[in-house]
């Protein structure tokens, strides 16, 4: 059977699009071959630096012929449709089959050779290819991702004779651009073209690109007792730089491991690409490095290892200057230039952001068991390195850094860069740590406490990140994230599909794993709504002088004065509508926020109308109760994800959150004691028997209100029924003892106990007795089983 | 094969041997542009002659200051003023990377024993509104190149695509030579270095560029070179054109003057867009007015 070879031969690749051209280029084929009627048995994309190849074995020679039947106007129907047909089809009317008064028109097609199809075939991917950035060159109108030179197309060992804006079809293409002869060459097939393009220094396969990296790198190291540091990201990239890739050990001075290992480690990354190397002893990094280059050279490498050598230490000293210069500035310097850095336009500076961060740790702290003054104080040094020299040209080591420089600073660093001399006349009373090796000059710093909280409160990254256990460090990652989420939600940036820009969902995430990992009771919602306050705060704040003018007035609101009057704030920001109406204001100087009751707080302004995030944050947003159940949505949706991949079942979660618990670590307690006692036949059973009771009691709810009150053991009433009523008294005190202790497993044991009187009650007792008396009894009684039960959880939501 | 052993290149031979070589090409061996600029790009035999459809072949050192780039001749890396030298090609002939690495050769590099790489670079400089897609060439792991096709200039897509290189010389022959700090690096074959040229200059321009200019003064010829353009590109010269390359001009003084206030520290982060919006819009007239003519000219 017929085989397709194509290669779109091109100047360099960006390595990062490579794969995903593989798959684009798979797909379109596949689509188009499927569209022209060709079957084929596989197809396999290639993409490499300088090229993109595709194979199709087993295409038929021809397509087949083909008969289509096209349905026309009824015989009865007017002149003007039948001509109309006719046009459409090209036929006659005696050509025209006659079936039920209904005209057909069959067309038959005759199949065409394979090899005619593929002109346009290639002519549309290449003029549709969906490259992230493309480009014209020359004069031409073409667009690729960089030119494009050559274009092999064989079918069945035949060239298909076309052209593309003037590159020809042909069987000819290139090898390595510096090994081998250098010289173009004719390929017959795939299997010839692989080879050939071998014998001229070139992988086609990126797997055998990466595979012959990782195997040369670990032997170069290897060979002088060393380790390569794996790194899954760099090796993609890196073999899609090479055609011919091949590592080599380098040396660097070893004078740069003074520098943190993640800054020498991400500078040989990010700038140059190389892999960093260790000692397998010590399990720290080696004075070595392995850059992967696309050539053999003559030399054995040896110029070039040197090249690159010298290039990574004028990286490393450009890595060092920021690490000196970072530590003669400080913490102080850095907030100060946060003021002039925009966090989100509508949801101000980084500084304003650390503020209202420092808030909310103050309030979590006692929650955790840390202190509020040094959760505050970690609080305003964890967003500071963004301003180093350091974090501006690494950004991934946001955190890492300010770690490393709160070890190393004072607390409070004289703010005066250092080669200014201090105004005074008093010296600075402890000299700035001198560059390098300063490392570990800790004894000067903030502590390790409050280092490792700046460190790791960006903590945990995703799933597989490990989440932090000291409690000021969970402190400042709780109000981060909680930050970042009040903050967004409120300016209505929320995720939606698979869009989530602000990473809102690894965020709740990271509070749930938090809070869940480290045992934290925190009312969850009240936090919300601190945080909501924070960003109200804040809102108000940007034109807070304009309301002092207008005088205090009193508050009528969900939030005390107290929330909105702080240390610089000394007026009132909340009022009540009545109040307004009196003070006669102009109206176009209040603004109000709406609750979903119908109590209204709000502030004026004189000067200027309301920006659009002040319309939003003051107008728009919906009040705390409303707000926070919103976002308490969210995290119950997150906490679902989470125990699905723990394989726990999400109607449980609802369940639980549908009692209006926010306390994350005993809802998770409770899913499990549920879950656990769902398994059993007991919990089984009575599930079963809660969605009877509750289908009659639904049923008679409809009719009209149940009766109230408790049942009573009536005379004569059957047994089971007088024994329920017991059981359910029973049970209801042992649930409420459980409840009050969270001890979950013994509140179901309690409800199991339930199981065989329910069960037992509805085999013998009718409900919908005729005496209204009994009926209303029972009614009653189920009401009392369903109250019960729903103490622990709602069993409505449980899918039976 | 043959071991060729000469002496590297002293910084003005690789000067002199890159001028050849696109000379031999067919290329106008152009002087510097006599105003400040920041980059060889912004020479208008770049700038403006990768607008409108005629061709175009030129290359030039062009001296570039970076105001804030200074370092008071204490960095082995970083200068304030250094050299570039600027290729342009239009239209792109299809063999233009084989050309560049043939120049690559021409002063002494091997590419079977180093490793020369094209890799993506994006180039985009939003002070003029130009953008092109291409790779930085690295030589052993250094960014010796930026070469790029030219997608379009003053926010204007070109008729015509150029391709450009940009060489930075300092680098190139730091490579060359073999030397870690360029102000060792040997200027002149008989042994004149970098440093006795130039690193007396970097720090005096770097003490003027941080802490010396007058930055009231600095805004207020900033105005002054805006109102320049606006005036010029209102004017009508012998043949009913518009004054488009003394316009040009005024904004290239603009833009360094911009550079200036920003390495004083002048410029909030509030007002920095403004500036080089304004800066680009200036430019974006002048390409306007200018590709029309050309088009016409054509």
């Amino acid at each position: 059977m017929p085989q397709l070879l194509l290669e779109l031969f091109s100047e360099e690749i960006p390595a990062r699009m490579q794969a995903g051209a593989a798959r684009d280029f798979e797909r379109m084929a596949a689509d188009r071959l499927k569209a022209a009627g060709l079957s084929y048995e596989s197809l396999t994309t290639f993409a490499g630096p300088r090229r993109l190849t595709l194979v199709v074995e087993g295409l038929p020679a021809a397509t087949p012929d083909r008969e289509e039947e096209l349905k026309g106007p009824k015989t009865s129907a007017p002149e003007q449709a039948l001509d109309g047909f006719l046009r459409k089809t090209g036929l006659t009317r005696d050509q025209l089959v006659e079936r039920d008064g209904v005209l057909f028109a069959v067309i038959s097609s005759k199949g065409q050779p394979t090899a005619d199809l593929i002109p346009d075939m290639v002519d549309g991917i290449v003029r549709a290819f969906p490259w992230p950035k493309s480009m014209r060159w020359g004069s031409g109108t073409l667009r690729w991702v960089r030119p494009l030179k050559r274009i092999v197309a064989l079918f069945d060992g035949h060239v298909v004779p076309f052209e593309i804006d003037g590159v020809v079809f042909g069987d000819v293409t290139e090898g390595h651009r510096f090994l081998g002869s250098g010289k173009p060459f004719a390929v017959r097939d795939f299997a010839d073209y692989r080879k050939k393009l071998e014998d001229h220094y070139v992988l086609l396969d990126v797997a055998d690109r990466k595979l012959r990296i990782l195997e040369a790198a670990q032997k170069v190291c290897a060979d002088r007792g060393l380790a390569l540091v794996d790194d899954d990201g760099l090796l993609d990239e890196v073999a899609g730089l090479a055609e011919w890739p091949t590592p080599i050990l380098g040396d660097m001075d070893p004078q740069f491991l003074d520098l943190p290992p993640e800054v020498v480690q991400l500078s040989m990354k990010v700038h140059q690409k190389y892999f960093a190397v260790r000692d397998p002893a010590t399990h720290r990094l080696a004075p070595h490095f392995v850059v992967v280059a696309n050539v053999e050279a003559s030399d054995g490498g040896k110029a070039l290892a040197a090249g690159n050598s010298r290039v990574l230490s004028a990286r490393l000293n450009d890595a060092r200057f920021f690490w000196d210069e970072d530590l003669k500035t400080g913490f102080d310097v850095w907030n100060d230039k946060l003021k002039g850095v925009t966090f989100h336009a509508k949801l101000g500076t980084l500084a304003e952001r650390v503020d209202r961060i420092a808030a909310l740790a103050r309030e979590i702290a006692p929650l955790v068991g840390a202190d509020a003054d040094e959760a505050e104080r970690a609080a305003r040094l964890a967003k500071a390195d963004l301003a180093s020299g350091m974090v501006g040209e690494f950004p991934e080591l946001q955190g890492v850094m300010g770690g490393y420089y709160a070890r190393a600073m004072p607390p409070s660093n004289p703010a005066a860069p250092a080669s200014v001399p201090p105004a005074g006349g008093h010296p600075p009373t402890q000299s700035p740590p001198a560059g390098g090796s300063t490392r570990e000059a800790g004894e000067g710093g903030h502590g390790d406490v409050i280092a490792d909280a700046v460190r790791d409160h960006y903590r945990p990254q995703g799933p597989a990140d490990t989440v932090p256990t000291a409690p000021l460090t969970v402190v400042v990652a709780l109000a981060d994230k909680l930050d970042t989420l009040v903050g967004f939600f409120a300016i209505d940036e929320k995720p939606t599909g698979s869009k989530d820009p602000f990473a809102l969902r690894r965020a709740a995430l990271g509070v749930i794993r938090l809070v869940l990992e480290n045992d934290v009771r925190v009312p969850l919602k009240s936090l919300v709504k601190r945080a909501q306050s924070e960003i109200m705060i804040w809102g108000s704040q940007r034109r807070a002088c304009a309301v002092v003018a207008v005088g205090p007035l009193q508050i009528e609101s969900v939030w005390s004065s107290k929330d909105f009057a702080g240390p610089g704030r000394d007026f009132e920001m909340a009022f009540d509508v009545a109040e307004i109406e009196k003070s006669s204001l102009p109206a176009e100087q209040v603004w109000f926020i709406q609750d979903e009751e119908p109590s209204i707080y709000g502030g004026c302004y004189s000067e200027e109308g309301l920006s659009d995030i002040q319309k939003h944050l003051l107008l728009a947003m919906p009040g705390p109760e409303l707000f926070s159940e919103q976002l308490l949505a969210f995290f119950a949706d997150r906490l679902k994800v989470l125990l699905r991949d723990q394989g726990k079942r999400h109607d449980l979660v609802d369940a639980v959150f549908a009692l209006g618990d926010d306390d994350l670590v005993r809802i998770v307690r409770r899913v499990e004691a549920l879950d656990a006692f769902l398994a059993t036949d007991d919990g089984a059973n009575l599930l079963a028997g809660y969605k009877r009771a509750s289908n009659i009691l639904r049923a008679e709810e409809k009719k009209g209100p149940l009766p109230a009150g408790e049942p009573v053991a009536l005379t004569g009433a059957p047994a089971e029924e007088t024994a329920l009523i017991a059981a359910v008294s029973t049970a209801a005190a042992a649930v409420d003892a459980a409840l009050q202790t969270e001890d979950f497993a013994a509140a179901m044991r309690a409800l199991a106990a339930l199981r065989a009187p329910v069960d037992a009650f509805f085999t013998a007792v009718m409900v919908n007795s005729d005496i209204a008396a009994e009926r209303d009894n029972r009614l009653k009684l189920l009401g009392q089983v369903r109250a019960v039960m729903g103490r622990v959880a709602d069993f409505g939501m449980i899918s039976g | 094969m043959p071991a060729v052993t000469t002496e590297p290149l002293a910084f003005q031979d690789l000067i002199l041997t890159l001028q050849k070589y696109w000379g031999d090409q067919g290329c106008a061996i152009l002087q510097p542009y006599d105003i400040e600029v920041g980059a060889g790009t912004l020479h208008p035999a770049t700038v403006l002659r990768a607008l409108g459809p005629r061709p175009w072949k030129a290359a030039y050192v062009q001296p570039s200051r970076r105001p804030g780039d200074g370092r008071y001749g204490e960095n082995p890396n970083r200068l304030q003023h250094y050299y570039q030298f600027q290729v342009i090609l239009k239209p792109n002939p299809d063999n233009l990377q084989e050309l560049y690495l043939g120049s690559l050769a021409a002063i002494g590099i091997d590419p079977k024993l180093h490793d020369i790489r094209f890799v993506e670079d994006d180039w985009e400089n939003p002070t003029v509104g130009a953008w092109g897609l291409g790779w930085e060439v690295w030589c052993d792991g250094m960014e010796v190149t930026q070469f790029t096709y030219f997608q379009g200039v003053g926010g204007i897509e070109v008729d015509v695509v150029s391709g450009e290189l940009t060489y930075g010389l300092e680098r190139l022959a730091m490579y060359v030579q073999g030397v870690d700090n360029v102000y060792d690096l040997k200027f002149t074959r008989e042994g004149l270095t970098y440093g006795e040229v130039f690193l007396e200059n970097e720090r005096q321009q770097s003490e003027a560029n941080f802490h010396g200019y007058d930055v009231d003064g600095l805004k207020r010829r900033f105005e002054d070179m805006v109102a320049e353009v606006e005036r010029f590109l209102a004017m009508k010269g012998p043949q009913d054109q518009a004054l488009v390359l003394p316009a040009y001009d005024q904004v290239l003084k603009a833009s360094h003057l911009f550079n200036l206030m920003d390495a004083r520290g002048a410029i909030a982060v509030a007002e920095r867009q403004s500036y080089i919006g304004r800066i680009r819009d200036l430019c974006k007239a002048c390409a306007t007015d200018w590709v029309e003519r050309e088009r016409e000219r054509a």
